[in-house]
């Protein structure tokens, strides 16, 4: 997404003369060169400062194309599929982070000109349900240009006994480009792409991970405090069954938070602390200083017998209301990946308070991150073509 | 009698040995200080060169309140056990209904405020007993349950115990439960041996208590979780137990008085008041339980306080209830064990004062300053016979009637009221 250059280049001439021309310090231009971009307040400047120069530009110019190289600290993006966290190095997220971060703004997200993924077909694959995550892809998708279609497993050839292989193969055939799947087994996201050839995003399996959740919580963060690095994040309750958990723990880590695990013993796994997380079984203490708090649904539905014994129970010991975000002594924001089950694991005071509840945030930045995800790796395909 | 003093008492700490002639001055229901230089002040309750010790606390009362009031009430229990010598014990939640929720944990606590002695709840681990549906733990456990336990009744599925375990370390709850491997104890009624076989009685051996010993210490050191193992009866778990200790702290174990006192013979004709559970066993295991006090490898002695109409005793051996009331004859069945220098009685004491007092995390159970004055004066070498129907217990199972005991408690003062005193 290096268009800075060619427009440094070609438009002006070089980074001296285009200081002239826009009446910047040479350094910014140098800055623009080396990071491959303008920040967004600058475009109309330069569109004027361009005509003197006999070059016609328009707001265009300034999106990323498609063919140019993607990347962070001189290291290009290669990933084809987003499987878990653990496939990413730190450039790779900062590039994702950067893409997502361009995204969030609605005149570049809603932009009807986005032609990322144009000709490019994305199939949704949810052999779980969900709302929030399958329609934010769709909308990712549909925003960069892409055709989208939404397998409906419950109608599918699944209930009448295909194998996931088969079905694999069948989808194969049909020569998608993007194939985002939800399974409720854990590594079945991972086995698809080994027998496809597109690109599979890991839109949760099992209790294993959720990337894109992870990402979208990582860039929420982000655009609150500017950085993630320093930070103390608690995640609690269910963490044994949350995928959310599991990604999110390795990519704060990643990106130098301090994170804690809050919950029942019953719901951690048994050695969590070799995660490089501290793990806490009691709220006031687990809580103390953090700066968000994300809380993780109860998963009922995943728990073969009893771990806790009612949610009368979990939610007096456990469940996120005014009292217990006291503990943190400190402003601290509120995360939920969603859905919520209010008064289990969150009060409505919490969930509605838009003081400290980045709830809604979470879904708005959501389809940013996923444009910025696909939009990488549609790049990272053509460049391997 | 806001103000007492104890004199002429020999003054017996198990906490850290100390044994001294002295007085002991009680003010405003706390030990305010104690020694051979205290000078008396108010009442005066003369000890007559007897033993004063901490009052005893029995982790394992049943009472038949709520549900089976023919047996026991909690005001009946709180007599017996004063006259006994105890001033704290631990109801166990297997009534009807089961003490399964923090109403009936209210229940207990608000019948107890009105008790001569201390009386607290153990919550039950299981809802309703049923041995797999997780209780609210934490909330009777604030409500103020002391420990948490499954009755008579062990927990079968290794799942549930480990999920148990693991839950109540939130709270730092300590859990019970029996050591009995159901399917090879189901429907038995004596220790498996050539006694009982002579006897034609079905019997369980003693390697199905070994089984769930074995099986719940690993479940403890894999899950952190702090477990007694209640009521054991073999030597061989007694082996285990100690090797268990070594490496993991938080294991605990108790043993009931009778299973110290008697063994399989006492069951001789078919005495259904010696029918107990676990089974009374061999000679052999006796000792072995015994030489567990002595050592220090079992935590605590309980008196399995079980009281059972005589209708639900004198039945044919296999349909009898099994069980013994044991409130009145905790103290003197172990001091007659001491005179006969089977017991150490320092050991004997702090397996029934500080020993559970630390296990439950109450601050009763020593004599220190500060310390809530719960005090009995016994005397160690009084003999005297044991009779069913003196016992003010509602039941008078007691395996022991007819036995020449030796040593017997006097006076019991809980929370500096003289609660009990045998000259009167």
């Amino acid at each position: 997404m290096t268009y800075s250059k060619n427009i440094i280049d070609n438009v002006f001439g070089g980074i001296r003369p285009a200081s002239r021309a826009l009446d910047k310090a040479a350094t910014t231009i140098q800055g623009w060169y080396d990071s491959g971009t303008i920040p967004q307040k600058h475009w109309a400047g330069i569109i004027s400062a361009a005509k003197a120069f006999d070059h016609s530009l328009s707001s265009e110019d300034f999106f990323p194309k498609q063919t140019t190289k993607l990347g962070a600290f001189g290291y290009p993006f290669k990933k084809i599929h987003c499987l878990s966290i653990g496939d990413f190095n730190r450039p790779d997220i900062e590039t994702l982070l950067s893409l997502g971060e361009h995204y969030l703004d609605l005149n570049i997200q809603k932009n009807p000109n986005n032609r990322v993924l144009k000709g490019k077909t994305l199939v949704n694959l949810f052999f779980e349900n969900s709302t929030r995550t399958e329609k934010s892809f769709e909308l990712a998708a549909k925003r960069l240009g892409a055709d989208t279609i939404s397998m409906q497993i419950a109608s599918s050839s699944i209930k009448k006994g295909e194998t996931l292989m088969d079905t694999a193969a069948t989808l194969n055939a049909m020569n998608p480009d993007i194939l985002v799947v939800r399974h409720s087994a854990s590594g079945a996201p991972a086995l698809l792409a080994q027998k496809v050839s597109c690109s599979v995003i890991n839109a949760g399996d099992g209790m294993h991970e959720h990337p894109t959740q992870a990402l979208l919580d990582a860039l929420t963060i982000k655009s609150v405090f500017k950085k993630i690095s320093g930070l103390r994040i608690a995640i609690c309750g269910d963490i044994l069954h949350s995928r959310v958990a599991r990604s999110n723990v390795k990519l704060l880590n990643m990106l130098g938070a301090e994170v804690r695990l809050i919950g029942p013993k019953t719901l951690l796994p048994t050695e969590a602390k070799t995660w490089g997380v501290s793990v806490f079984n009691d709220m006031k203490e687990g809580l103390e200083d953090c700066d968000i708090v994300i809380m993780l649904r109860l998963q009922l539905e995943r728990m073969s017998d009893a771990l806790i014994p009612s949610k009368r129970e979990y939610f007096h010991f456990y469940g996120l209301d005014k009292e217990k975000i006291a503990y943190t002594k400190k402003k601290t924001f509120v995360m939920h990946p969603g859905p919520m089950n209010r008064g289990v694991e969150i009060s409505s005071e919490i969930a509605d308070d838009e003081q400290i509840s980045l709830i809604k945030k979470q879904v708005e930045t959501g389809v940013a991150m996923r444009m910025g995800i696909l939009h990488a790796l549609s790049v990272s395909q053509d460049n391997n073509k | 009698m806001n103000t007492a003093t104890i004199i002429n008492a020999r003054i017996i700490n198990p906490e850290n040995g100390y044994d001294e002639f002295g007085s002991i001055l009680i003010e405003s229901g706390t030990i305010s200080d104690f020694g051979p230089e205290v000078k008396a002040k108010g009442q005066i309750i003369d000890a007559q060169g007897l033993m004063c010790a901490p009052g005893l606390i029995d982790m394992r009362v049943n009472s038949g309140e709520p549900g089976k009031e023919n047996r026991e009430t909690i005001n009946t229990a709180a007599k017996a056990a004063a006259a006994g010598g105890i001033t704290s014990i631990v109801l166990m939640p297997d009534t009807n209904p089961v003490i399964d929720d923090i109403s009936l944990v209210d229940f207990i606590n608000r019948k107890a405020e009105n008790a001569p002695i201390n009386i607290f709840a153990a919550g039950a681990l299981t809802k309703n007993l049923d041995g797999s549906t997780l209780t609210e733990i934490g909330l009777m456990s604030e409500a103020g349950a002391l420990m948490f336990s499954n009755g008579a009744l062990p927990i079968t599925n290794a799942q549930t115990m480990r999920r148990l375990l693991s839950y109540s370390s939130n709270f730092d709850c300590l859990i019970s439960t029996r050591p009995i491997e159901s399917s090879l104890s189901i429907n038995t009624v004596a220790h498996e041996s050539d006694f009982s076989a002579r006897l034609g009685l079905s019997a369980s051996p003693a390697v199905s208590e070994l089984i769930i010993v074995q099986r719940d210490i690993a479940l403890a050191e894999l899950t952190d979780g702090k477990l007694l193992i209640d009521l054991i009866s073999s030597s061989k778990s007694v082996n285990a137990i100690k090797q268990a200790k070594l490496k993991h702290p938080h294991i605990s174990c108790s043993v009931s008085i009778n299973h110290l006192s008697l063994n399989e013979n006492d069951i001789g004709d078919y005495r259904t008041f010696a029918k107990l559970d676990p089974p009374l066993r061999e000679e052999s295991d006796r000792l072995a339980l015994l030489s567990g006090i002595n050592q220090g490898t079992i935590d605590v002695i309980v008196s399995s306080h079980d009281p059972r109409p005589a209708g639900e005793k004198r039945l044919p051996y296999a349909q009898a209830a099994s069980g013994a009331i044991g409130l009145e004859t905790l103290l003197a069945a172990g001091l007659s064990l001491v005179a006969d220098k089977q017991l150490n009685l320092m050991k004997f004491l702090a397996a029934l004062t500080c020993n559970p007092a630390k296990l439950l995390g109450l601050d009763s159970g020593r004599i220190s300053k500060s310390a809530p004055a719960d005090l009995i004066i016994f005397d160690p070498n009084t003999p005297w016979v044991c009779k069913g129907k003196d016992f003010l217990s509602k039941s008078k199972n007691t395996p022991f009637d007819g036995r020449l005991m030796t040593g017997r408690n006097m006076k019991t003062i809980c929370k500096g009221k003289l609660v009990f005193d045998f000259s009167n």
